[in-house]
């Protein structure tokens, strides 16, 4: 196959992604309703490229598009179903009859203070967040969180101070919001751990001795002399250096 | 679609073909496809990698860069007219005075904050703003890693070798030496900050191997390093009350002379425009996947249009290596949803094989991203080994139930939650079976030149991360572009606080430089409607789109 022939296929294949959807291309269509509006699109897309081909342009709502950064929080009702979902609507597959709302921003107060002057002492979270004594321990925040993460057991583990808990069960947030938003107690879930996971990275975790090791080499400018002789070299002994060290290669 | 019969989340025949994955696998644990040589690596990116394959490129026209190849689409950018003109905007009403302006809030732009502090600058004078969200990024994208040569059997000497292999030794040597020699004490920095990467039970790192990486240096978060990363260091941001300004992109630089002053921005809500008056500015707006270069899919966040590198150009920033585009070698090419998403490295390092169509090896699941790429593009279409999928796209297996048999039952879940995560939700187990892959477009390794502290070849004027050019060379090693980010960011932190103490001067606010760039575009024979920065990509319906008109 001819090269350029190949970089047009490829073009060709990807171009329902790469650009708007044509009509001619979709087989199956749903219907979802977007904030109450109905709208027909294609059974293939996310929530978020559904409303894209219906006309949206995101400005809002809209971020990283691979479940990364939370900015794309929705919350939906299937149809026949009284129950309210939660979801990224990057990382959702459209339903027929969706009813969805994007939440665009968490009016969430964020506690400012300083990590480095702080104790490692378990009552820093109520003393940054006092308002987690209210939790219900209605586990409508684990219910609401597209990570699955075990949201109301971090909270718990934040009023017992366990610093190493917070951290392990909240590390996969991606700071939604919809924990918060969902509260009936009105705490910000996602604030809360992050504090106790820069607590447990700062204080809790001990020094890594090999960083701290190297860090200070390179402070103390250890690795100028190679460095200077290495920059020296031409680009044929530096390639050979290299395909040697590519030998002594750790893979696994 | 409902005339397929779906099993485990793959349509009948795809099934089939991972039943031969399946057959195979005992044999290959433990035996690798050999590295290519040299010669062969050349080879294979000569007829197979989008780079080298004709008809992606032209030569720029005008400016700094005249008679430098880009891609099409970052020629089209640069040859494009403003987004206004001169008479347009009122420039002697100062919205905002800073001493130091950042563009862009991802690991670069936030360090660069953090580190003006540290260098003196008040909190009150900084001003970052951003196209969308603070955070929004490629960097909260990042998984695999950050590269730092901590362990006794490494150094930064050694990373610096690999850097400038992995570039094809075309990398800008003083600026390799900063982001390698840097790393350990940045590496040192995000803990004391309370960055968790991954640890031993002894307390150490755990570290892996990256392709074209000769020792193990990676320093993970689980596959969420980027966003470990990046939400620290806003978290610290926020609580030094550090000024930040959100959905305020910069359509234009401002320029006294040859000097950048400030910037103009444009609310993205409200569409009206704001004035920034800057003695040092930092460009930190990240890379170009939403151009779709070659109409590839790409693992770039929404806003990554490329706008820097057009603001910069048009007040005379010189470019470089502006002639390669780094193509992931494993995004998802199934299900649709997902295409062209990343499907971390870090996967393969894990033990993750690359398979063909027939359940065969074909390439060392390590090569160089650029070797990588080129060989699974070869396997689809030169040999014919790939899968097609129901939506069109070839692609080959990424045998990721190695990883748990290789490292134990419960690893993948444990290291690659994100990724399973993703699957999950599309109804595939990639513990249980592997998933597609193919290239997607993942990062621009060009941009513009800078020395190893930030600066361009512009007064007044900083880079930092994916927008700038010559650290990677030809192409990028994995865990170097959060490096990059983190060291350049920090770099260029320190750098415009000292030229605010030093050497900035009280400039004027023009737009006098786009006349010229207008006469300089109309004098090498370009003649264009096009305009940018483009700010967004759109994938708006095209019967939408078809029928749309403007009457409020």
């Amino acid at each position: 196959m001819d090269r350029e022939d190949i970089m047009e296929m490829i073009k060709e294949s990807n171009r329902s992604v790469t650009t708007g959807m044509d009509e001619k291309d979709i087989e199956h269509w749903v219907t979802i309703y977007v904030m109450g509006k109905e709208y027909r699109v294609p059974a293939v897309l996310t929530v978020m490229q559904a409303m894209e081909y219906a006309g949206y342009r995101f400005i809002r709502s809209c971020g990283c598009r691979a479940g990364f950064c939370g900015a794309c929080a929705t919350v939906y009702r299937t149809k026949d179903d009284y129950r309210l979902k939660t979801a990224m609507a990057c990382q959702t597959r459209v339903e027929d009859g969706m009813y969805l709302v994007q939440i665009p921003f968490s009016p969430a107060q964020k506690a400012l203070g300083d990590i480095e002057s702080e104790e490692y002492d378990a009552n820093v979270f109520l003393k940054w967040y006092p308002e987690i004594a209210r939790c219900l321990s209605c586990n409508t925040c684990t219910k609401a969180c597209p990570q699955d993460i075990e949201v109301m057991d971090y909270i718990q583990a934040a009023l017992r101070g366990d610093f190493e808990k917070v951290a392990e069960i909240s590390f996969d947030c991606i700071q939604c919001g919809l924990c918060a938003i969902r509260c009936p107690a009105e705490i910000v879930q996602y604030h809360v751990g992050q504090l106790g996971r820069r607590m447990y990275g700062r204080y809790g975790l001990p020094r890594e001795e090999n960083v701290e090791k190297r860090s200070k080499e390179v402070t103390d400018k250890k690795f100028d002399e190679e460095y200077e002789k290495t920059m020296s070299l031409e680009t044929e002994e530096l390639q050979s250096v290299y395909v040697e060290y590519q030998k002594t290669r750790e893979v696994y | 679609m409902s005339e397929l019969t779906f099993i485990d989340g793959y349509p009948e025949y795809m099934y089939e073909s991972i039943k031969k994955v399946e057959k195979t696998r005992d044999r290959r644990i433990g035996k690798l496809v050999p590295q290519m040589s040299q010669k062969q690596r050349e080879e294979i990116l000569g007829r197979y990698h989008p780079d080298y394959t004709e008809g992606g490129k032209r030569r720029i026209k005008h400016g700094r860069n005249e008679g430098d190849l880009a891609p099409n689409e970052l020629v089209d950018l640069l040859e494009a007219l403003p987004l206004v003109k001169e008479d347009d905007v009122d420039l002697d009403k100062t919205d905002y005075e800073t001493d130091v302006l950042i563009i862009g809030g991802g690991l670069a732009g936030t360090s660069a904050a953090l580190l003006a502090v540290e260098s003196g600058i008040r909190p009150e004078r900084i001003l970052l703003v951003n196209k969308l969200r603070h955070g929004d990024s490629n960097s909260t994208m990042a998984q695999g890693g950050t590269q730092a040569a901590d362990r006794p059997n490494d150094s930064p000497v050694i990373h610096y070798i690999d850097a400038m292999g992995g570039g094809h030794f075309t990398n800008k040597p003083d600026v390799v030496r900063a982001l390698t020699e840097d790393a350990p004490v940045v590496v040192k920095w995000l803990c004391d900050l309370g960055v968790l990467f991954d640890r031993n039970d002894d307390g150490s790192f755990v570290e892996l191997s990256g392709g074209g990486t000769s020792r193990k240096r990676m320093h993970a978060c689980r596959d969420y390093t980027g966003m470990e990363e990046l939400r620290v260091l806003k978290d610290e941001f926020k609580n030094r009350r550090i000024n930040v300004l959100e959905f305020h992109p910069v359509i234009e630089l401002l320029t006294d002379g040859g000097t950048v002053t400030g910037a103009l921005l444009w609310g993205l809500e409200t569409h009206e425009y704001r004035i920034v008056k800057a003695k040092a500015t930092i460009i930190a707006t990240g890379g170009f996947g939403r151009l779709h270069i070659r109409g590839f899919p790409t693992t770039n966040h929404y806003g990554a249009t490329g706008d820097g590198i057009a603001l910069a150009y048009r007040v005379g920033a010189r470019l470089l290596d502006t002639d390669t585009v780094q193509y992931h070698p494993t995004g998802a090419a199934y299900p649709q949803q997902i295409i062209g998403l990343l499907l971390t490295e870090k996967l393969r390092t894990s033990g993750a094989q690359p398979v063909n169509g027939d359940g065969d090896e074909f390439v060392f699941p390590l090569e160089p991203r650029d070797v990588e790429a080129s060989a699974i593009i070869r396997e689809c279409y030169g040999n014919g080994k790939g899968i097609t999928t129901p939506s069109g796209m070839r692609g080959i297996w990424l045998d990721t139930p190695l990883i748990d048999i290789i490292n134990g039952e419960g690893t993948t879940r444990k290291s690659f939650p994100g990724m399973v995560r993703m699957f999950e939700r599309f109804g595939i187990d990639m513990v249980k079976n592997p998933v597609l892959v193919f290239p997607t477009l993942h990062y621009q390794n060009g941009g513009v030149e800078t020395d190893p502290y930030g600066n361009t070849n512009v007064n007044g004027l900083f880079v930092a991360g994916e927008v700038s050019g010559g650290v990677h060379g030809k192409n990028r090693l994995m865990g170097n572009s959060t490096l990059d980010c983190l060291v350049f960011g920090r770099r260029a932190g320190v750098a415009a606080a000292e030229y605010v103490k030093t050497s900035a001067v009280d400039g004027k606010l023009t737009l006098d430089h786009l006349r010229a760039y207008v006469e300089m575009l109309k004098s090498a024979g370009v003649e264009t409607k096009r305009r940018a920065p483009v700010l967004l990509p759109d994938y708006r319906g095209r019967a939408v789109l078809a029928r749309m008109i403007d009457v409020l």
